[in-house]
C-alpha cells in the first residue's frame, strides 16, 4: 500500500519593523553585541513591555493576505522556561486555548502548482518576541541580547501539504507574498524566515500517523531535502514494521540527514498564562479595513502588470516577480535603463544563471541595479559587444566592480576606430592569402573567417560591423551582412 | 505645638509654608531628616540605602527657590523610596539578597516624576523580600522595627517607608501595595497610606511582585501630603501599558472636608472572627465620627470577600513565580560560586539568593500554573476575582465609600507570626479584597490600642481617590490621631544630634 505524506509547517517570520516588539530599540543585524538593548529587552527588574503597533499592523497584513479571521480581542501570554538567551526567563507570545484566540485564525493560501493549484489551510497567525543569541568560545558562554525582543510572527499551516516538493513550493510562495506585503525580508540564510516542519505518513484518507518535527532548515532547498530524507526514513521504518517515534529531529545540512535531538519528549510544561503587563490587543473592523486598503501590490497583480505593460512572456514575468527583491531589482534597473524587455532578458538569463550556480539570491548579489543599467547602457551605445557584455557582467557579479571600471582596466572598450581596424584588417589579409583568394573568387563565406581572424587579433574588441565593411571594401565583396550590436548572442 | 519642632517632624505642607516665608530652607530640612536618620537607624533600620550627599545636593538646589512662585510641588521635600522602586545608580534589592549589587541604570517613572517635582530623594527603604510579607521580617537585610514600639513590627511589606515617615526619617515616602503592603504598615505605624486604583500610578521601574495587583502609593503624615504626593506620581505613562488614561484631578482641591450626605457602607464581613475587639471598637468609633460630620453609614455585605485571601494566594504567587524567574544569576545580582553547569547555576543561585517566603510563593505559584492544575487553581481564582470585583462595583454603586479596619490587630511582636505563614497572611484579610477589586483604599490613623496606632480603611470607586482622600481628610480634621508622634521620634538633641551617615 502506498503511504501518503502529510506535512504541516510552522513558519517563523521576523517582522520588518524599525524597532523591537516591546521597546524602542532598533532591530539591526550585525550591530556590536548588546549595543541595541535597553532595560526592557534586557528584562531588567521593573521594566515593562509596550506593544509595537507596527508589528501588529504587519501581523494584520498577513492575516488579511492569508484570508484569516482577525480576532477583535486577543491576548499575549507568558511562555515560561529557563535559558540564558531569554532575559526574563519567559517569552511573551500568543498561546491559543479555549476562549483565548491569537491574532488571527482560519485562513487559506492558494498554492500555484503547475496546472493543479490547491489551497493550504492556515491554522493561525500569532505574534511573539525573539530571544537573544548565545555565543560559545573557549569554554565560556556569552550572550548577545541585540536580537532579544525582535518582533516575530508565526504562521502555522494545517497539515495540508503532501510532499517535500510541495512544502518547498508553498514556503517559497508564502515568502514571496509576505515579502511583497512588506511583512518581512524573508531571508532564510539570515534567519529572518525560519521554518519547522511536522511530517507523518498515513494510508490515504486514513488517520494521521505519528509525526516528527524537523528543525534547523536554513534554505528552501534544505527544507525539501530534509523532508525528503525524513519521508524516506519514516517509510523505511514503517516498512520494517517499526513505529515512528514522536520526537524533534534536527536537519544536518552537511551530512544530509535528520537526527534525533534526544530532548526529553515528556511535554515541557511552559505554564502559559495571560501576560499581566499587557492589556488585551483590540483590533476593530475599521483597522482591518484600513490594513486591507493599504496593502502593497502582491505577486499575482505584479506578474500580470509586468506581462501586460512590458510585453513579457509569462515565464519571464513569473521569474521576475518570484521574490520581492527580484521585482525591486528589475524595477530599479529599468529606472536606469529604460528598455524593460532587455533588462528582463538579462535578469532571467545571464544574471539568474550566475546566481543559480553561485547559490545566491538577487539581494545577496554583488551587482546593483544601477550597475546593471550602466552595463546595458554601454552595450546599447556599442561600447561593449554582446560577447564582451557577458564577460563583463560575469566579472561584475563576481567582484562587485562596475562595468566602466572593468572596461577601463582591461581595455575592453570596443574598437570602432577605422584607422586602427584597417591596420588589423590589412594584417589579416596579408597572412591569409588562401581565404582572401576565396573571397575574391566570390566565396562569400570566407569573409566570415577573415572577420573572425580580425576579432581574434583584437581580442574580441573590434567592432565586427566595421571590420566586415572594411574587409569587403578591401576585397571588393558586396556589403550584405549586418550584425546587430545589441544582440548579446 | 507651641515648642519649636524639628523640621524632620513637619509635613510637606508645613515645610512649603516655611520655605515660602523664608523661615527654613530645603538644606535645613534635609539636614534635620538626615540627622534623624542617623539617630534612629541603629534602632529602626528603616533604610537599606541612604545617600546623604545626593540628598544635600538636591536640597541645596532648591534653597531660596522652594517656596517661590512657580516652584514645583515637591520642591525641597525630603522623600524616601521603597527599595523595589528603581532610581538610577542606587541599589535596588527589593529586600532580596539575590539582587545584591544590582544598581538599575534607569529611573522608575515615579522616580523621574519625583525628581521633576523637586523632591529631595533620601534613599531606599527596607521591605519584605520582593514585597512578600506583612511585617518586613522577610527582608534579606534584617527587619525594620516599629517606631511606636521597637519590639514590634512596622507591618509590611513597605515597613521601612511607613516607619521612616512615622519617625521623621522622611517627610514623605513611596511604597507598593499588592495585597495591603502600603495600608497595613500605614496602620501599624500611624501614618496616612494610600493604595491607588490599579493603573492610576505607573508601575514602570517597580520591581514586580504580582503585576496585575501591584500599585505604588504614598505614605504621609497627613492626608493633604498624601494628596500632594499622589498628584505628582499619578497619571498615564506610555511605558506602562496597564496605566490608565483617566485624567488626574487636582486632589488638593478635593479636600473640602465636606462629607454631608456621603454614603458609606460598613463592610459586614470585615468585622467577623479574628478582628481584635479593640480595633473593631476604634473603627466603629471612626464611622461614628464620619456620621457625626453628616455622612450616612449603613452596613453592606460583600459575601465573597472571604474568598479573596485564597484567590489572592493563587494569583499573586502565580504571577510572582514568573516575575521572579529572571533572578537566576545570568545578567545581574547574586550568582552562585558553585555552578558546574547551567542547571546548577540556576538552582544554586536561587537557593542561595532567595529567602524562605520567596521560595514558598514560587512553589505555590509554579504549582498553580502547572498543566493539569491551571484550571482548578489559577483559572478558578481568576473567576473568584471577577466575582469579588463585581461585588465591589455593585456595593460602590449604592455607596460612595466602603469602610472597615485595615488589619485585624495593631502591630504584632517581632517573631510572633514569622513561623506561621498562614497567621501572617491573615494580617491582610481586609486589604487583599481591595487589590483584587482594583479600587483605591486608604489607611488613616483612627486611634490607639495599648499605645499602638490603628488605621481606618476607606475604600472608593475606581479612580475615586479624590473622594477617598476627602473623607479621610474630613475624619483627620475632626480627630487628633494623626498629630501623635512616636516617642522614639522625639526632637533631636540640642547639639543637633549625630551626624548623618550613608
Amino acid at each position: 500500500m502506498t503511504l501518503e505524506t502529510v506535512i504541516g509547517l510552522e513558519v517563523h517570520v521576523q517582522l520588518e519593523t524599525a524597532s523591537k516588539m516591546f521597546c524602542g530599540c532598533a532591530v539591526e543585524f550585525g550591530a556590536a553585541p548588546n549595543s541595541r538593548t535597553c532595560p526592557v529587552c534586557l528584562g531588567l527588574p521593573g521594566s515593562l513591555p509596550v506593544l509595537n503597533r507596527r508589528a501588529v499592523e504587519l501581523g494584520l497584513r498577513t492575516a488579511v493576505v492569508l484570508g484569516c479571521r482577525v480576532h477583535s480581542e486577543s491576548e499575549f501570554h507568558r511562555k515560561n522556561y529557563y535559558y540564558p538567551d531569554l532575559p526574563k526567563n519567559y517569552q511573551i507570545s500568543q498561546y491559543q486555548y479555549a476562549g483565548h484566540p491569537p491574532l488571527a485564525t482560519g485562513g487559506r493560501f492558494l498554492l500555484e502548482d503547475g496546472d493543479a493549484p490547491h489551497t493550504v489551510g492556515i491554522r493561525r497567525v500569532h505574534l511573539e518576541e525573539d530571544t537573544g543569541k548565545l555565543l560559545h568560545a573557549e569554554g565560556r558562554s556569552l550572550v548577545d541580547y541585540n536580537r532579544s525582543g525582535t518582533p516575530l510572527m508565526e504562521v502555522v499551516t494545517e497539515p495540508d501539504l503532501r510532499s517535500p516538493e510541495e512544502a518547498r513550493l508553498f514556503l517559497a510562495q508564502l515568502r514571496a507574498v509576505l515579502q511583497y506585503a512588506g511583512v518581512t525580508t524573508g531571508r532564510m540564510e539570515e534567519g529572518t524566515l525560519r521554518c519547522d516542519a511536522n511530517l507523518s505518513l498515513r494510508a490515504p484518507g486514513g488517520p494521521h500517523g505519528t509525526r516528527t518535527e524537523v528543525k534547523n532548515m536554513n534554505s528552501l532547498r534544505s527544507v525539501e531535502r530534509a523532508l525528503r530524507f525524513e519521508e524516506a526514513r519514516q517509510r523505511e521504518q514503517l516498512a520494517r514494521g517499526e513505529a515512528v517515534v514522536q520526537e524533534t529531529r534536527h536537519w544536518d545540512e552537511q551530512r544530509g540527514v535528520t537526527f534525533s535531538s534526544r530532548e526529553k519528549e515528556e511535554a515541557q510544561d511552559y505554564r502559559y498564562f495571560p501576560e499581566p503587563d499587557l492589556v488585551p490587543l483590540v483590533v476593530d473592523d475599521a483597522w482591518v479595513a484600513q490594513i486591507r486598503t493599504g496593502l502593497p501590490e502582491l505577486p499575482d497583480a505584479k506578474r500580470r502588470r509586468y506581462a501586460e505593460a512590458f510585453a513579457l512572456p509569462e515565464h519571464e514575468a513569473r521569474l521576475l516577480t518570484a521574490t520581492r527583491p527580484m521585482a525591486e531589482f528589475f524595477e530599479a534597473t529599468v529606472r536606469g535603463f529604460d528598455q524593460p524587455k532587455i533588462v528582463a532578458n538579462w535578469l532571467v538569463g545571464d544574471v539568474a544563471a550566475y546566481l543559480n550556480t553561485a547559490g545566491q539570491e538577487i539581494e545577496e548579489a554583488r551587482i546593483t541595479p544601477a550597475a546593471l543599467a550602466e552595463m546595458l547602457g554601454l552595450l546599447d551605445r556599442g561600447t561593449l559587444s554582446g560577447r564582451l557584455a557577458k564577460e563583463v557582467l560575469e566579472e561584475m557579479l563576481r567582484t562587485g566592480r562596475t562595468a566602466a571600471e572593468i572596461v577601463k582596466d582591461r581595455g575592453l572598450a570596443q574598437i570602432s576606430d577605422e584607422a586602427a581596424l584597417t591596420e588589423m584588417v590589412d594584417g589579416v589579409i596579408a597572412e591569409h592569402p588562401g581565404p582572401v583568394g576565396d573571397v575574391r573568387a566570390g566565396k562569400d563565406r570566407a569573409v566570415a573567417f577573415l572577420v573572425g581572424q580580425v576579432m581574434k587579433r583584437s581580442r574580441g574588441r573590434a567592432n565586427p560591423e566595421v571590420v566586415n565593411r572594411l574587409l569587403r571594401e578591401r576585397l571588393g565583396a558586396p556589403v550584405q551582412v549586418q550584425i546587430d550590436p545589441k544582440d548579446p548572442r | 505645638m507651641g515648642a519649636p519642632r524639628s523640621l524632620a517632624d513637619c509635613t510637606a505642607g508645613e515645610l512649603r509654608r516655611l520655605y515660602a516665608a523664608g523661615e527654613a530652607s530645603p538644606s535645613e530640612a534635609a539636614r534635620a531628616v538626615l540627622d534623624r536618620i542617623a539617630a534612629l537607624e541603629p534602632t529602626l533600620h528603616a533604610y537599606l540605602h541612604v545617600d546623604c550627599e545626593a540628598a544635600l545636593r538636591d536640597a541645596a538646589r532648591w534653597d531660596g527657590r522652594a517656596g517661590m512662585e512657580g516652584a514645583p510641588p515637591l520642591a525641597g521635600i525630603p522623600l524616601a523610596l521603597k527599595d523595589n522602586i528603581c532610581a538610577r545608580g542606587w541599589p535596588a534589592t527589593a529586600g532580596s539578597r539575590i539582587l545584591d549589587g544590582f544598581r538599575p541604570p534607569y529611573d522608575a517613572t515615579v522616580t523621574a516624576r519625583l525628581r521633576e517635582a523637586g523632591a529631595i530623594l533620601l534613599g531606599k527603604t527596607n521591605c519584605d523580600e520582593f514585597a512578600f510579607g506583612s511585617s518586613t521580617e522577610n527582608s534579606g537585610y534584617g527587619p525594620t522595627r516599629n517606631p511606636w514600639d521597637p519590639m514590634r513590627v512596622p507591618g509590611g511589606s513597605s515597613g521601612g517607608s511607613a516607619a521612616a515617615v512615622a519617625a521623621g526619617e522622611a517627610t514623605l515616602a513611596l511604597g507598593s501595595d499588592t495585597g495591603g503592603s502600603i495600608r497595613e504598615p500605614g496602620s501599624f505605624c500611624g501614618v496616612v497610606a494610600l493604595k491607588p486604583t490599579y493603573g492610576r500610578v505607573s508601575r514602570y521601574g517597580l520591581i514586580a511582585f504580582a503585576s496585575s495587583l501591584d500599585q505604588i502609593g504614598p505614605f504621609a503624615r497627613d492626608v493633604r501630603d498624601a494628596a500632594l504626593l499622589l498628584g505628582v506620581i499619578a497619571g498615564r505613562d506610555s511605558a506602562d501599558s496597564t496605566s490608565a488614561p483617566e485624567p488626574v484631578p487636582p486632589y488638593a482641591e478635593a479636600l473640602t472636608g465636606e462629607v454631608r450626605g456621603l454614603r458609606i457602607g460598613i463592610v459586614k464581613e470585615f468585622f467577623g472572627e479574628g478582628l481584635a475587639p479593640a480595633v473593631a471598637g476604634a473603627v466603629r468609633a471612626a464611622a461614628g465620627v464620619l456620621e457625626g460630620l453628616g455622612a450616612v453609614c449603613d452596613e453592606v455585605s460583600l459575601p465573597h470577600a472571604v474568598y479573596a485571601l485564597p484567590a489572592y494566594y493563587i494569583i499573586a504567587p502565580a504571577e510572582a513565580s514568573s516575575n521572579l524567574a529572571r533572578y537566576a544569576g545570568v545578567q545581574y545580582g547574586h550568582r552562585t560560586a558553585h555552578a558546574h553547569d547551567l542547571y546548577a547555576l540556576y538552582a544554586r543561585t536561587r537557593r542561595e539568593g532567595f529567602g524562605a517566603e520567596v521560595k514558598r510563593r514560587i512553589m505555590l505559584g509554579t504549582f498553580a500554573l502547572s498543566s493539569g492544575y491551571y484550571d482548578a487553581y489559577y483559572l478558578r481564582a481568576q473567576r473568584v476575582r471577577s466575582v469579588i470585583r463585581r461585588e465591589f462595583t455593585q456595593a460602590l454603586e449604592r455607596f460612595d465609600l466602603l469602610l472597615g479596619p485595615v488589619a485585624p490587630t495593631p502591630a504584632f511582636l517581632l517573631g510572633e507570626k514569622i513561623e506561621d505563614p498562614f497567621q501572617m497572611y491573615l494580617s491582610d484579610i481586609y486589604t487583599i479584597p481591595v487589590n483584587l477589586a482594583g479600587v483605591p483604599g486608604i489607611s488613616v490613623p483612627c486611634g490607639f490600642v495599648n499605645g499602638l496606632p490603628v488605621g481606618l480603611q476607606l475604600i472608593g470607586r475606581a479612580f475615586g481617590e479624590a473622594t477617598v482622600l476627602n473623607a479621610a481628610f474630613a475624619f483627620e480634621q475632626a480627630t487628633p490621631h494623626h498629630t501623635a508622634r512616636p516617642a522614639l521620634a522625639a526632637p533631636p538633641r540640642a547639639d543637633g544630634g549625630a551626624q548623618a551617615r550613608a
